[in-house]
């Protein structure tokens, strides 16, 4: 009954328009402000399993029977499609398949726990900041819709200022510098990706996804088209050795920042190479799967080290970030490979591996950040070496924490187990000296989170400050209980997640392999 | 309708329900709660067990192999949570169910006065339900699943005193040695997916023949190998890792800093023993690749003697039998190597029951000496507690094979099997297991001697103001640990030692009896009959076969073991260790000190934890320091970002001017430029 109506649009201005009665509330009645925040998000998330009920698992296979016109983006469903700028022939079009909804289903998950984190952590300007989250949430929305590559640019970009906003006011002492440095860094790649988009525009006069998909490149237009994508989502995810301004920005970021930053905006980068490098520019890509893979195997390993010497915690996390999100770019560069070489199931492994990936760091990711939050508001400290012993104090707290450690390193069971294996599990079949560098992670993983384990949670108590802690309150344990719960899920069941996606990703690794050279 | 499939549920998730139940409700449902109604699952599961292992040895069921639900489906892949239970399984099941049941009575006694009394039940109730799942598996995603859940348990076990800086460091060494193993078991199953396509058990053994024969794998690239030994060696390599073979053994001594029960129960009955079971699960995997075998084998012998030695020179009690654990999973090890499969498997039953009975033993003397764990200062314990004593003997004549016993019929049969044996390192092998054996007379009867004959080495004072809950039978290690051992001196009781109570010594009592008879009554069948008929696979010809044709009974092979080379080493470890640590101690001292580099290499343990520690703990964060400071920060943000630090400062200033805060100031600013950026590209085109 709701398929026809426009989901995608209320998904993404419900939030957007939800913050002007927050602001409306004011930081006076900040209260109020919070209550209308929460609303706003909860109400943008029942939108969203309207559009999961909605959403139909089989039409995607309407490809695979042989329709009229099979090609990526045709089976989009829940589409919007309207003329916006005429001139440019820029469309407002929507539209969402088994990748997206998942992706959107994160967002607004993640949106809602990030209010209710929001409650009591943060103090001034209470109104601004839930507005500027909810903005924030609609634009990620967006982003994870558009199916016209204008329409993408400008979520894309307009995501930027939320996030700016919430480091440079709510953020640390250093904010500035983070601010800058986020900011510089990923306006300077998404630059790059303008200027492609619009080279693609002149070519073709569209920037319809589907008719890029579709479009004939020589060689060298590939290539170039390939490094601007690069650089965009490189910055995005981020790969090395783009990724120094992700610690800075976490180290600055209030807690419910960091939580948005790492579970759904770096999915964006990983998303990008799915939606554009790969259909859009799929014989550059195979040139250059090598570059990648090797950048995300540095990812794995070098920045496992550096996570492992971090004194800070939330630096700590945001390398270990970096590195499982090496996960998601190895995952869908070696499918490339693989499914080049004629290994369709391989290649479906591959990316598969990488989506859930995706998800799943969104949660553990999400729930590390939550849970550094949870003691900073006590402590007032993010260094590692101020604690110790906290398990004493907070018996409860400690055990989703190791949960979510456990998680981190992959342990069966939780979601951080699927991802890594599958993308293991096909990165062996690439080539086995890839696998091998990349199950490095069993061990370097493992080691930099159950260190951080030890000498935070375990042990005496360190001091009288954390003699002192109370453990979680009941908003800390609904927000870190409900992750510990999606955590568990997808680990001991991944399958409907793998459901959702089996669709596209068939259809996808059926397009890479057909060249493009024109 | 009470099925199979029903019945193997039940025995899997009887002790997963007593864990949620103590570990999630443990304050609502109280201590006796919780041990209720984890022992009652536990009970279930062993009970089941029983009766599954009878079905499937009297032919009342066939092989069980059924999937449960669709873990993950990917194209042609999928990966499903399933059972596959034969009656390689069923024995599993049944010595993982047996040893847990009974150390979880054990615990009432041990745990006593422990503050984290309901959380100990979970975890090991958890590890119950985890080893189960691990057994039970029908495909190798599932076997990885249960093999990582056990590690988890292990390691939050071996920390289950948090506050002890030993036991949070060992905890973590544990689980990142493990993991050194796994990064090849993983690797060893992403080698079989590749090569079958499958992950489910019966696929690939079924074609194993067929697919690997022949087949190479370029790892290197120029360098083909055979995918055979490709696949077995990383498979390995997860072995060495969960049942602490050398160079991974290190881990295993410092696991004993976690309670007694869970040292007998993980450390030495069931956990460390999934490799070895492993390894016999993947007998048809094996079987394609001498040079896989024959690494198997060199390993395993090494690990026999040489762990063994150093359990020569341990003074604490646990470390001995730890020590003596690594020495017996060797001889394990060296059955896989020489194809004996079932003599492992025989050797893994044997020796969960009797390592069970030694380690509970020992932490009956720790309880009795108010957790002193050092020998030295024990001695003449004989007297205070008659039934700890008496099975402790049992334990300790089945583990050095004493005629008769379990241990006797496993590990002659191991001997015998590495004799028959023509495999490479096969003549290496053999040297070190009958050394093995004096070695293992020699620390056991040494044991015993320090423990409980010979004078006593501590002293009983009565103080005046008695502790109440010290007179308890288990102490309080939660939160009064730290200044119990501060205060004490080494070798001080406050009270005389006495004997456990009855949930101690019972299990003692039930495990001396398996430890005994076991070996008699079940080496015909598992040995030379076709008991597992189907679930191990040997090639024709192995070691195994030809000693069934010199079988004639448990009796001959008694009668014939007193004639063999095994029993008169095993007769002069315990003539030595009977003269120097019953009559003659002084000599012990002197034998140090006459071979003192000897000794200080032993007291070493070789020099390996201290390599490790300085090669991959230091190594790693020096280079993870030198990655951060020259890497991060001195080549990507100071030269690079940083270095454009004129433009950023520029750019800084500007935006400063017109930062006001405003949220739709910066939206409108943002989309008013593109739009001009947009309209301008546009004018250009036309």
């Amino acid at each position: 009954m709701f398929a026809n109506w426009p989901l995608l649009s209320l998904l993404i201005w419900l939030p957007i328009l939800g913050a002007i009665p927050v602001l409306l509330a004011g930081d006076k009645r900040a209260d109020l402000a919070r209550r209308i925040a929460l609303a706003v998000a909860a109400a943008t998330f029942l939108v969203s399993l309207v559009m999961l009920s909605a959403f139909n698992h089989g039409i995607a296979d309407a490809a695979a029977r042989g329709a009229a016109d099979p090609g990526l983006f045709k089976n989009m469903q829940l589409q919007e499609n309207l003329l916006w700028i005429e001139t440019l022939s820029v469309r407002y079009h929507l539209g969402v398949d088994g990748i997206s909804v998942a992706l959107v289903l994160l967002t607004t998950f993640t949106s809602v726990l990030v209010v209710i984190l929001g409650w009591g952590s943060v103090e001034k300007k209470v109104a601004q900041y839930m507005a500027a989250m909810l903005v924030l949430e609609g634009l990620m929305i967006g982003v994870f819709c558009a199916l016209d590559a204008l329409l993408f640019y400008v979520f894309f970009e307009g995501m930027l200022i939320p996030m700016f906003i919430l480091i440079g006011v709510w953020g640390g002492a250093r904010r500035v510098y983070a601010t800058l440095k986020f900011f510089i860094y990923t306006f300077f790649g998404s630059i790059f990706m303008l200027i492609g988009l619009l080279y693609l525009y002149f070519k073709t006069g569209t920037f319809e996804l589907a008719e890029l998909a579709k479009v004939g490149l020589s060689a060298k237009e590939q290539a170039w088209l390939f490094f601007a994508f690069l650089i965009a989502f490189a910055v995005k995810v981020p790969m090395w050795p783009v990724h120094t301004w992700l610690p800075d920005a976490h180290v600055e970021a209030p807690t419910g920042g960091s939580v948005v930053l790492a579970a759904i905006m770096l999915k964006i980068g990983g998303y990008g190479f799915i939606r554009f490098s790969l259909p859009i520019v799929p014989d550059a890509s195979m040139e250059y799967a090598w570059l990648v893979i090797a950048m995300s195997l540095i990812a794995v390993v070098y920045v496992g080290y550096v996570a492992l010497v971090q004194e800070d915690m939330k630096k700590l996390i945001a390398y270990s970030s970096i590195a499982h999100m090496g996960f998601v770019t190895l995952g869908v560069f070696i499918s490339l490979a693989l499914a080049r070489s004629g290994n369709a199931s391989g290649a479906a492994v591959g990316i598969q591996g990488a989506m859930v990936q995706m998800i799943s760091h969104g949660f553990i990711s999400g729930a590390m950040f939550a849970s550094v939050g949870v003691l900073y508001d006590r402590m007032h400290t993010r260094m590692i070496r101020d604690y110790g012993g906290v398990v004493n104090t907070m018996p409860r707290f400690a055990t989703l924490f190791v949960l979510f450690a456990m998680a981190n390193c992959g342990l069966p069971g939780t979601s951080g187990f699927v991802g890594e294996f599958w993308v293991i599990l096909a990165a062996f079949q690439h080539n086995p000296l890839v696998g091998a560098l990349a199950a490095f992670t069993l061990i370097i993983g493992a080691a930099y989170t159950l260190w951080l384990v030890k000498r935070v949670i375990f042990g005496e108590v360190a001091n009288e400050q954390v003699a002192a802690l109370e453990d979680m309150n009941g908003r800390e344990t609904l927000v870190l209980a409900t992750l510990a719960v999606a955590v568990l899920l997808l680990g001991l069941w991944p399958q409907p997640l793998g459901n959702l996606m089996d669709a596209p990703i068939a259809e996808l690794v059926k397009h890479i392999v057909i060249s493009k050279g024109a | 309708m009470i099925t199979p499939k029903l019945i193997l549920l039940v025995i899997a998730l009887a002790p997963l329900v007593g864990a949620i139940v103590a570990g999630l409700f443990g304050r609502r449902v109280g201590r006796a709660g919780a041990h209720t109604v984890t022992i009652a699952g536990v009970a279930v599961s062993f009970v089941l067990s029983c009766y599954a292992l009878y079905q499937l040895s009297t032919g009342g069921w066939g092989v069980f192999n059924e999937n449960l639900y669709t873990w993950f489906e990917v194209g042609k892949l999928s990966a499903h949570v399933g059972f596959l239970v034969d009656r390689l399984t069923a024995v599993m099941m049944v010595v993982v169910t047996s040893v847990s049941l009974l150390v979880h009575v054990y615990t009432i006694g041990y745990m006593r006065d422990d503050p984290g009394y309901q959380r100990f039940f979970s975890y090991i109730s958890l590890f119950t339900f985890s080893m189960l799942m691990l057994v039970m598996s029908n495909n190798f995603m599932q076997l990885f699943f249960g093999w990582e859940a056990v590690g988890l348990v292990s390691y939050l076990l071996i920390g289950f005193w948090f506050k002890r800086p030993s036991a949070i460091f060992a905890n973590m060494k544990a689980f990142l040695v493990n993991r050194v193993g796994d990064f090849g078991f993983l690797l060893g199953i992403a080698a079989v997916l590749f090569c079958f396509g499958s992950l489910d058990y019966a696929t690939v053994f079924a074609s194993a023949d067929a697919t690997l024969t022949g087949r190479t794998l370029e790892i290197i690239a120029g360098h083909p190998w055979q995918a055979a030994t490709v696949i077995g060696v990383l498979l390995f390599i997860g072995a060495m890792g969960k049942s602490a073979q050398v160079p991974l053994h290190v881990w295993l001594p410092d696991s004993m800093e976690g309670p007694t029960p869970i040292s007998a129960l993980i450390h030495a009955a069931t956990m460390v023993t999934a490799g070895i079971f492993m390894v016999a699960r993947m007998s048809p995997l094996y079987e394609l690749s001498e040079t896989a075998l024959s690494f198997v084998l060199v390993i395993g012998a090494t690990t026999a003697l040489f762990t063994g030695l150093i359990g020569i020179v341990q003074n604490d009690i646990k470390r001995v039998v730890a020590y003596s654990t690594l020495s017996q999973l060797g001889y394990m090890t060296v059955a896989l190597g020489v194809s004996a499969y079932s003599a492992a498997i025989f050797h893994l039953m044997t020796h969960a029951f009797f390592k069970a009975l030694l380690f509970l033993g020992a932490g009956s003397v720790i309880i009795a000496m108010h957790h002193e764990q050092d020998m030295r200062y024990m001695g003449g314990l004989k007297k205070y507690m008659p039934i700890t004593f008496i099975t402790g003997w049992i334990g300790t004549l089945a583990l050095t094979g004493f005629p008769g016993f379990s241990g006797f019929f496993s590990k002659d049969a191991i001997i015998e099997a590495v004799h028959e044996s023509h495999r490479f390192g096969s003549g290496y092998a053999y040297f070190c297991v009958l050394i093995g054996v004096f070695v293992t007379a020699l620390y056991s009867f040494r044991l015993i001697y320090l423990t409980y004959h010979g004078k006593e080495r501590f002293v009983v004072e009565h103080k005046a103001h008695g502790h109440g809950h010290h007179d308890a039978h288990a102490d309080a290690h939660g939160e009064d640990d730290a200044d119990d051992h501060g205060h004490h001196e080494p070798g001080h009781l406050e009270h005389a030692p006495h004997e456990s109570p009855w949930v101690v010594t019972l299990p003692l009592i039930l495990l001396a009896i398996p430890s005994v008879v076991i070996g008699w009554l079940t080496i015909g069948p598992m040995l030379f009959g076709d008991f597992f008929a189907g679930a191990i696979v040997v090639k024709e010809g192995g070691p195994l076969a030809e000693l069934a044709h010199e079988w004639h009974g448990p009796g001959a092979m008694l009668l014939h073991g007193l004639m063999g080379l095994p029993f008169w080493f095993a007769v002069a470890g315990f003539a030595v260790a009977t003269y120097v640590y019953l009559f003659n101690q002084a000599i012990a001292d002197r034998a140090a000190k006459l071979f003192a580099p000897i000794y200080r290499l032993l007291q070493n343990k070789y020099g390996i934890d201290d390599l490790y520690f300085a090669i991959f703990a230091r190594g790693g964060l020096k280079l993870g320091r030198g990655l951060w400071r020259g890497g991060d920060v001195a080549v990507i943000d100071d030269g690079i970002v940083n270095g454009s630090a004129a433009l950023v400062q520029r750019i800084a200033a500007t935006v400063r001017r017109v930062q006001s805060g405003y949220l739709y100031h910066y939206a409108f600013a943002m989309i008013l430029g593109l739009i001009v950026l947009l309209g301008g590209l546009w004018m250009a085109a036309r």
